[in-house]
């Protein structure tokens, strides 16, 4: 391998946009060096599917339009899509033995912009069935492996995108976080992910789990990269996602080179209030972990920034409530899923419900036949108001804490799990376990808030740790620019694990 | 609160699923460990509290939009039917529903 060929999977976003502007390389050049890598280190089960053909037709195209002298952020640039994103020129898996196979008649509208924003597509990534999991261990089509201890879960649900981004196959990739599955997995494998505020990108082609919680937003090496990337996913889509947020589209890079407001250069955080969640920091999470998380909080603490404590007393009922409203949103998203349409059909039904009722079984996965089990009890009639309805009374209350607490600071941080990565398997057996382990991503996520993973070291083995950055409604931009500041003063997020 | 067998396979009737006894089994171990974890919400006076179905109405008053409607896609019936499991002149077939 040549020393150019080297550079290019070590680069970022903004690097490679400005390589390609430069006409150092070229989209076809840093796709077929990146299919080569995909190929060579399959054995990490990040990707589903790939289509050379596909991809070195976009990358043609994004040539084409560079040698006409049209520039962009993500012009050129590859990423891949977590595989329940739906893709035209690549199949549609959402990790379901259900969709087995499933070809998209149109692209989501996330991919579509990135599309459109010249970005290249190399190809699908695994993830949990459905995106229920969070170790990538409930796939279809086997686990995606943690390229810093192989025998470690990468996290979950979106896998495969920390896999991809941190073992350097691909420079950023999209994910979904219905529970904390963007930010869990960029921690357990050491890159930057930010799930934006519920409605900031559209759920159009996005294979519904639980439609009150699903958003899309991206994985990348840095909080930069994930705001070129950020810029162009989000936005309105008015006619297409119901619950799409009548904003403008934004630059979320517009604040990375300022100071925070009224902080000058040398302290650039100055005036910048962060709350600590005593829940946060109890014996529930791993001392490696809040080892890091502190350290990684002195740093903001020299920039100028202020830590304060405070409290979201509903912590812990976050975990029930998310797994009532989750699952029974599930059960009514899934119930789509019946042989006849798309997806598998069982061969040879005797009848209708036959065909229904053995289609599903066949093609569902455990965990999420018992997901579906759940909610189909938690609607069901006489539980409604005790579960459902109860839960999301909940989360209301969860939210309100949340509105208390950003009445004195300006962001919310703290650990994104309990612990590092575990051992691939490790939880399988049971799911309750891991379902207690989701304790820091469902908060926010019930909330509907932005909130990020950000590189802050290594706990113990040594495994990667995130720290966990919340903001208030709408605030993506601010979280972007503290990580960012964060990343000017420390090094994490550029660890490449060893043999990558 | 706790699920019999009985009730685990009523629940997979609904839900359209066809669970082997050990799955059922297993499913009735697994649901309720959950709903041990969720006594604790029980727990919670909630008394007046509005339930919260769209997460940022917190932060601004939600209205679900409606589309005009008007036909805003042309016919994709060939594409649309790429991936069903079985169709026939454009139908999707099913086993006989009505003898």
């Amino acid at each position: 391998m040549s020393a150019a060929a080297l550079d290019l999977h070590q680069m970022g976003v903004a690097e490679l946009g400005a390589a390609l502007h430069a006409r150092q390389t070229s989209a076809t050049e840093v796709a077929q060096h990146l299919l080569a890598r995909a190929h060579a280190h399959s054995g990490l089960g990040a990707y589903l599917a790939l289509n050379e053909a596909a991809t070195l037709a976009q990358a043609a195209a994004a040539d084409a339009r560079l040698s006409a002298g049209e520039r962009g952020p993500l012009l050129g640039v590859p990423l891949a899509h977590k595989d329940v994103l739906v893709t035209r020129d690549f199949p549609t898996t959402a990790g379901s033995n259900m969709l087995q196979g499933y070809r998209s008649p149109f692209d989501a509208t996330v991919v579509q912009r990135l599309a459109a924003a010249g970005a290249v597509t190399l190809g699908k990534l695994n993830c949990d069935e459905f995106a229920m999991g969070s170790g990538n261990d409930q796939s279809a089509y086997g686990p995606a492996h943690n390229p810093w201890d192989r025998t470690r879960v990468p996290g979950g649900s979106s896998g495969g995108s920390a896999v991809a981004v941190a073992a350097r196959l691909a420079p950023a990739a999209t994910g979904t976080d219905t529970g904390g599955s963007i930010r869990q997995p960029a921690s357990f494998c050491g890159v930057t992910g930010i799930k934006p505020t519920y409605g900031r990108c559209s759920r159009y082609g996005l294979v519904a789990y639980a439609s009150s919680l699903d958003q899309a937003g991206p994985m990348a090496r840095s909080a930069h990269d994930c705001a070129l990337l950020l810029s162009a996913m989000a936005g309105p889509d008015l006619d297409r996602d119901s619950t799409s947020l009548e904003q403008p589209p934004e630059d979320y890079s517009r604040y990375l080179a300022q100071p925070w407001p009224g902080a000058s250069a040398s302290r650039p955080l100055q005036g910048l209030r962060i709350g600590l969640p005593r829940e946060f920091f109890g014996p529930g999470c791993a001392s490696d972990v809040l080892q890091a998380v502190r350290a990684a909080l002195s740093e903001l603490e020299r920039l100028g920034a202020t830590l304060l404590d405070i409290d979201l007393p509903r912590t812990e009922l976050a975990i029930p409530a998310y797994y009532i409203i989750a699952p029974a949103e599930a059960s009514s998203n899934l119930s789509r899923f019946d042989g006849v349409r798309y997806g598998h059909r069982a061969a040879q039904p005797s009848d209708l419900l036959d065909l229904y009722q053995r289609s599903r079984s066949e093609a569902f996965g455990p965990e999420v036949q018992r997901r579906i089990l759940l909610g189909t009890y938690v609607l069901s009639h006489g539980y409604y108001d005790a579960y459902y309805l109860k839960a999301q009374q909940i989360r209301r209350l969860i939210a309100q804490d949340f509105q208390t607490a950003f009445a004195r600071c300006d962001l919310i941080a703290g650990p994104v799990a309990p612990s590092v990565a575990w051992a691939i398997g490790a939880k399988t057996a049971d799911p309750l376990a891991a379902y207690l382990a989701d304790i820091y991503t469902l908060p926010a996520s019930l909330a509907g808030l932005p909130g990020m993973s950000v590189p802050a070291g290594f706990g113990a083995d040594p495994l990667p740790v995130g720290l966990q950055l919340i903001g208030n409604y709408l605030s993506e931009a601010r979280l972007l620019q503290v990580a960012h500041q964060l990343q000017r003063v420390s090094d994490w997020h550029t660890r490449v694990p060893q043999g990558f | 609160m706790s699920l019999t067998l009985h009730e685990i396979e009523r629940l997979a009737q609904l839900a359209r699923l066809q669970l082997t006894p050990e799955q059922a089994l297993d499913a009735q171990q697994r649901l309720n460990g959950f709903l041990g974890l969720v006594e604790q919400m029980q727990a919670v006076d909630t008394t007046g509290v509005e339930p919260l179905a769209h997460p940022t109405a917190v932060m601004q008053p939600v209205q679900l939009r409606l589309r005009p409607d008007v036909a805003s896609e042309p016919n994709q019936r060939a594409a649309n039917q790429a991936s069903a499991p079985a169709v026939e002149d454009g139908l999707y077939l099913v086993p006989r529903v009505i003898e």
